[in-house]
């Protein structure tokens, strides 16, 4: 390296030298603005979607837009609860409310009447997104080092299969996928909902895993094994703890999938098995066009996502630029 | 410690077999030798170590170890050790937990304070001692190999496999290490089966040199048989710095052949050279080595290599007399005529 750093920098001599590898402090400026600039575009819609869900009623609907409110907390009082209007005198007759919620309610004249679906869609989310999730990442493992260390027969037809399941939009498959799951009284449960989330994840698990497991020696687990281990051990000992970041890479796209599915969800399920998505926009319908709670369910919506990811973040990013930068 | 015994073991990759790496081999290593394989990449060095290890099966022939055939046993019950060339250690592991790695291992299930004498006792003697707490990723080169010696060592296993263990290494480290290997090997009364294309640590760790050839075991003996008696062509070739000269038989007309001679194979100490104006061959150039120097000659149109003094007072172009002190003749086919 030492001679071609040495020429451009006679080169260059006019202009500053530095070095070829390290990018000059200007084109990082360039390079952060860019990054800003585009995190800025992207947050702008998140960060209005977070505005709203603290606005009132009124202040969300208002034209123009406001920038500067006082915050309610009215949304995500609507968000949690069904709420019956009764007239003022009968409001008037209760005794002092309980809570915070149970005052803004009544403002609206208005009484809390019962807790709303919310929850138990957002933890059916939980369970279907995290479920699926696991699911296709553990089978998507195992396939995964089948085809990167064994002789499988056909090999490449098999993996050609498996990825054809993604080489149409899977609402196609909807309809059958429907008056299967009818018949097989899988609609409107989480096993079902979990089991097509597999599926449909699965295969983007065996093609990134095989990548990263490839990319692991096999001397590795032949040296575990004659160290005294079965090749199951080795894989659990060795290889498993190797391949953690291309499994926690593969496990966030799984569920982002999963967690943000909607077709599927709004067609298989509408009862106990209702996932938040679905869930969500119908929040408006209950009670006028009450964009706070929307806004509320969908903050509340992305912090698993949120967490899942910053908690991952370093195996993520590692994962992504796996091969190009390994050691 | 036992010994180890090869019969007629053959092993071909490839589509229905067509690459033989390995073709027939025979071979027995006695308890506490210390064996070389010597060849270069392609000879099936690395496969003949493979098979014993078990993590190939061979295609026919027998391995046996400590009289135990090993037919159908998996690598972990075959009570070996092996020293990868590369990727030697767990990267997710420390220092301490690799060397750890072989006796926690479902097959042996030793018990933590065994564990940690052992450990310790093996990190003192490839002197890794002070760095046990570290990620195996964050040592040198050197230090890591010691590591993967250490993780055989730990073991006490009947056999110790070694495929090329020092070849990533540099010269310095490899000239150490290649010591202190020798050292902990007889200490330890080891049998050991080292696999390597470099001459210099056949010729200085091995009891015997076995010199492998497109799958075959052209030769075994002892480092000076190997060098001073080769069987053939391609074994003469293998040994000896600088390379063998082969001369066509009649470059030199006064020197007596045996009978179908067809090449003379001429090392450094076979060769006499005098500075004479009306000598049969010229100095061509001399490269300088300190301690010694090399010298390139040119006789008729025939280039050899030799060692010479370096007070010996030739320079480029000076003319020299060239004989032959009883050289090795190699016959049509290559093979060695006495």
């Amino acid at each position: 390296m030492s001679p071609a750093k040495s020429t451009s920098a006679t080169a260059r001599s006019v202009t500053t030298a530095h070095s070829v590898v390290e990018p000059s402090s200007r084109s990082k400026r360039i390079a952060a603005t860019l990054v800003i600039v585009y995190a800025v575009v992207t947050m702008i819609p998140l960060v209005w979607i977070f505005l709203t869900s603290i606005k009132s009623p009124p202040d969300s609907i208002s034209y123009p837009p406001k920038i500067l409110f006082t915050p309610s907390i009215e949304g995500y009082c609507n968000l949690f609860t069904t709420r019956t209007r009764q007239t003022p005198e009968y409001i008037a007759s209760l005794p002092e409310p309980e809570g915070v919620c149970d005052a803004v309610t009544r403002e609206r004249n208005m009484v809390i009447a019962g807790p709303s679906n919310f929850l138990p869609r957002f933890a059916n989310s939980l369970i279907i997104a995290f479920g699926s999730t696991f699911l296709a990442v553990g089978l998507g493992t195992l396939a995964a080092y089948g085809f990167s260390r064994f002789k499988v027969p056909l090999a490449d037809d098999l993996l050609f299969f498996i990825l054809s399941t993604r080489m149409m939009p899977p609402i196609a498959v909807a309809i059958p996928i429907y008056l299967m799951y009818r018949q097989l009284g899988l609609s409107d449960t989480a096993l079902g909902m979990m089991l097509l989330y597999t599926a449909v994840n699965v295969s983007l698990a065996v093609w990134l895993l095989k990548g990263f497991i490839d990319e692991i020696p096999r001397e590795y687990e032949e040296a575990a094994m004659i160290d005294g281990y079965s090749r199951l051990q080795a894989f659990r000992k060795v290889v498993l703890p190797q391949a953690t970041t291309g499994i926690a890479a593969t496990a966030i796209f799984c569920l982002i999938f999963a967690w943000n599915e909607y077709a599927f969800a709004s067609l298989l399920t509408s009862g106990s098995a209702q996932t938040a998505p679905p869930f969500i926009p119908t929040i408006i319908g209950e009670g006028g066009q009450d964009w706070p709670a929307v806004a509320a369910g969908t903050t509340i919506f992305l912090v698993p996502i949120l967490v899942f990811t910053i908690l991952l973040r370093k195996q993520l990013l590692r994962g992504i630029t796996f091969g190009a930068v390994r050691k | 410690m036992a010994d180890v015994v090869l019969k007629g073991v053959s092993k071909s990759f490839g589509k229905g077999g067509s690459k033989r790496a390995v073709d027939g081999i025979d071979l027995t290593i006695a308890d506490g030798e210390f064996v070389v394989l010597l060849g270069p990449t392609g000879a099936g060095k690395t496969t003949t170590l493979r098979l014993i290890a078990g993590i190939e099966t061979p295609d026919a022939g027998t391995i046996s170890i400590g009289g135990r055939p090993m037919a159908g046993l998996a690598p972990a019950s075959r009570d070996i050790a092996f020293v990868f060339q590369q990727y030697s250690l767990y990267p997710h592991l420390t220092v301490y937990e690799n060397l750890a790695f072989p006796l926690r291992s479902p097959a042996r299930r030793m018990n933590g304070a065994t564990i940690d004498a052992r450990v310790r006792e093996v990190a003192r003697m490839v002197r890794i001692d002070h760095k046990l707490e570290n990620r195996s990723t964050r040592l040198s080169g050197g230090e890591m190999q010691r590591v993967a010696i250490g993780r055989a060592l730990v073991r006490r296993p009947s056999i110790y496999l070694m495929d090329e263990p020092l070849s990533s290494l540099d010269a310095k480290l490899r000239g150490e290490l290649r010591l202190e290997l020798k050292r902990i090997q007889k200490d330890l009364g080891a049998t050991l089966l080292y696999v390597t294309h470099d001459q210099i640590e056949a010729m200085t760790m091995a009891d015997r040199i076995g010199i492998l050839a497109e799958g075959r075991l052209v030769q075994i003996g002892t480092p000076r048989e190997i060098y001073a008696d080769p069987a053939n062509l391609h074994v003469a070739a293998r040994l000896g710095q600088p390379h063998i000269n082969l001369l066509p038989v009649g470059l030199l007309p006064d020197v007596p052949t045996p009978p179908g001679t067809k090449t003379i194979g001429a090392r450094t100490e076979h060769i006499a050279l005098a500075r004479e104006a009306a000598g049969n061959a010229r100095v061509d150039w001399i490269e300088h080595l300190g301690d010694q120097n090399h010298l390139h000659i040119r006789l008729g149109e025939q280039k050899l290599v030799t060692l010479a003094d370096p007070d010996m007072a030739v320079s480029p172009g000076d003319r020299i007399s060239l004989s032959l002190k009883s050289p090795l003749y190699f016959g049509q086919d290559g093979q060695r005529l006495v």
